[in-house]
């Protein structure tokens, strides 16, 4: 569902043109649960952005699912984000001075979800994942675990294909940090596409499909695992 | 994609809300922007009508008819004495009466005498007219009646006086029926003026009002200081002028030897004096308001960095960026309808303070005025918010949500 082929993203540093992706060729399937590991700027984080069309690659195509999304407007790629992609960060990003539900409701907000219909999808998401009883929360009222579950309750309220996590553990401990890993999981087993790029070696080897990248590089691909 | 109305304000509304003091510092912006434009022009237009009011009190159909050719419309030293080859006389003034669009006619003769009663005496200004002259000047009586009305060129001993004079003789004793004596000759009291003030360059509370024929034995003249005439309605006076002018020449053996002075254009040209003041004013205001623009555009742009993790999230989560600009846009407008709303009080309580304090200016912010205010400032809050909520739209999210 997810095809790169030969895509370069270059950054420029002063004068200099840095790669941060060098011909990155990657096809990932649906329903597939995959980690991208590597050291700080190996580019694992630009390649998930990517990904998320967050970002543009300077040259090279990327399709999902059979649609070349890198000569979409950036109305276009919104639209993408909003019903096909899942964000998960390692901050959170929560609004703070929004409640719980009304973090969650933004996506729904943005999609033009009518009223009616989206108190329902915010209450029966959160319930999902145990926060039935925070939906009136502040996330200053919430504990670490709570706010990055109220974050992927957000990333998850649209039912996109693809969820992606950048270090979703990372600002955790580690009790709150494997029960995260296990909603993701839960999520992955419920059919959606799951990416988590993390530096935790102990995150990164639950996932089915394993890369490691290296100088803007796929340095190693345990290979597709077939979902 | 299109966001709904209802949630668009309540996102503002949580805006606004987070960042209590950014809000507060620009609805104290906008307000005291649009506050200025309501206050200032009030002002202004409360001069401008305080004066018109006064020149109307003279009676704004008023023509007024002085002996002497002047090039220089007013009064100058020469017409107040009538020194003139060719004086007014009563028949002129009578001549005057024939044209329909002539409502009332006063012939009007100053002289100073002195006035008595019994033992009391003093120097007064003694007016000589007639009965039409009450209406005229709009003045109104505190006891007994005016002149009688009838022939002007039959003498009467009978004299109204000013407040003060009456004072001033008669104490606390009823003035009514007693005879005065002004210069050598004796006149019966009929009324008393409730009127004070100045008019037409006396004081009314202190002047003795006697038919105009006995004015003229008095000071021993045929002639007459003024003629006022009241033309029928504000349209009527260019033709009334016309018709006086014409009078005069006939029965001035086609010499043009009068002045004919209209108040209306004096007043007119006070409209214009005043109107232009006022738009002098409102300009000030406008400067003001842009201002408060301008902070506005700087506060807004505070909220776009202040806001970067937020807006860049957003994104992420689907926003286009015309939704961004939206969202970015409704916020400011909120804003600037509240400050707006805010200022249109406060002004419009400083205008009651001002009436308040100086009851004799009538201190109303014109309607085009207020209108003017909150347009500008609801314009100047859409367009400077216009450049944040465009960066706001450009921001790259990774970027932004990679700041923490």
């Amino acid at each position: 569902m997810i095809e790169l082929s030969h895509i370069h993203r270059n950054f420029r540093v002063g004068n200099q043109m840095v790669p941060a992706l060098d011909n990155v060729n990657l096809s990932i399937a649906a329903g597939e649960y995959l980690s991208i590991m590597g050291p700080s700027g190996s580019g694992k984080s630009t390649l998930l952005n990517l990904i998320g069309l967050l970002d543009r690659p300077t040259s090279g195509i990327y399709r999902l699912d059979g649609e070349d999304v890198t000569v979409l407007s950036d109305r276009q790629q919104a639209e993408v984000r909003n019903r096909r992609i899942g964000f998960v960060f390692q901050a959170f990003h929560l609004v703070p001075r929004l409640t719980a539900a009304e973090n969650v409701e933004l996506p729904l907000i943005l999609a033009g979800v009518p009223v009616a219909q989206r108190a329902e999808r915010v209450e029966r998401v959160l319930a999902a994942l145990g926060l039935a009883d925070r939906s009136h929360h502040k996330p200053e009222q919430l504990s670490g675990g709570q706010r990055q579950r109220v974050a992927i309750a957000r990333a998850t309220v649209m039912q996109p294909a693809v969820l992606l996590a950048d270090e979703p553990t990372g600002n955790l401990d580690h009790k709150s940090g494997q029960d995260v890993a296990q909603i993701l999981e839960q999520l992955n087993g419920g059919g959606i596409t799951l990416i988590v790029v993390t530096h935790d070696l102990a995150i990164g080897q639950r996932a089915r499909r394993r890369l490691h990248m290296l100088d803007g590089r796929l340095e190693r691909d345990s290979g597709a695992s077939g979902g | 994609m299109a966001l709904a109305a209802g949630d668009i304000v309540r996102f503002g509304w949580g805006a606004l809300r987070g960042y209590p003091v950014r809000t507060i510092l620009m609805l104290i912006a906008m307000a005291i922007g649009v506050a200025a434009v309501v206050v200032l022009t009030s002002l202004g237009e409360g001069a401008r009508r305080y004066i018109s009011g006064e020149f109307a009190a003279l009676g704004a159909n008023l023509v007024i008819v002085i002996p002497g050719r002047t090039e220089t419309a007013g009064i100058s030293p020469t017409t107040l004495m009538g020194e003139t080859p060719r004086p007014l006389t009563l028949p002129d003034a009578q001549a005057l009466k024939r044209s329909y669009q002539v409502r009332r006619i006063a012939p009007l003769n100053v002289g100073s005498a002195k006035v008595g009663w019994r033992g009391r005496s003093r120097e007064v200004v003694i007016l000589g007219s007639s009965s039409e002259l009450l209406d005229l000047r709009h003045w109104r009586m505190a006891e007994g009646r005016f002149l009688p009305s009838g022939d002007p060129e039959r003498t009467a001993p009978v004299a109204v006086i000013g407040k003060k004079i009456r004072d001033e003789l008669f104490g606390t004793q009823r003035p009514i029926g007693e005879w005065l004596r002004i210069g050598d000759r004796r006149f019966r009291v009929i009324g008393v003026l409730a009127t004070a003030g100045r008019s037409m360059g006396f004081d009314v509370d202190e002047v003795v009002v006697v038919p105009v024929a006995s004015a003229q034995q008095l000071f021993n003249t045929e002639s007459l200081l003024r003629i006022v005439v009241e033309a029928s309605s504000r349209a009527a006076i260019k033709p009334v002028k016309k018709f006086i002018i014409d009078t005069l020449q006939e029965r001035h053996q086609g010499k043009k030897d009068v002045t004919v002075i209209t108040q209306d254009a004096v007043l007119a040209t006070f409209d214009r004096i005043l109107g232009t003041l006022t738009y002098a004013v409102g300009g000030i205001a406008a400067i003001s308001l842009a201002v408060a623009g301008i902070l506005i555009m700087n506060v807004m742009l505070v909220a776009v960095s202040q806001r970067t993790t937020e807006i860049g999230l957003l994104k992420a989560l689907g926003a286009t960026p015309h939704q961004i600009v939206v969202l970015m846009l409704a916020e400011a407008l909120l804003l600037t309808m509240l400050g707006a709303g805010i200022g249109l009080l406060l002004g419009e309580l400083g205008s009651l303070l001002i009436r308040y304090l100086f009851p004799v200016l009538p201190a109303y912010a014109p309607c085009w005025a207020v209108l003017m205010a909150l347009l500008v400032a609801l314009l100047a809050g859409l367009l400077f918010s216009l450049l944040p909520a465009r960066k706001a739209a450009k921001l790259d999210p990774v970027l932004a949500l990679s700041r923490r």
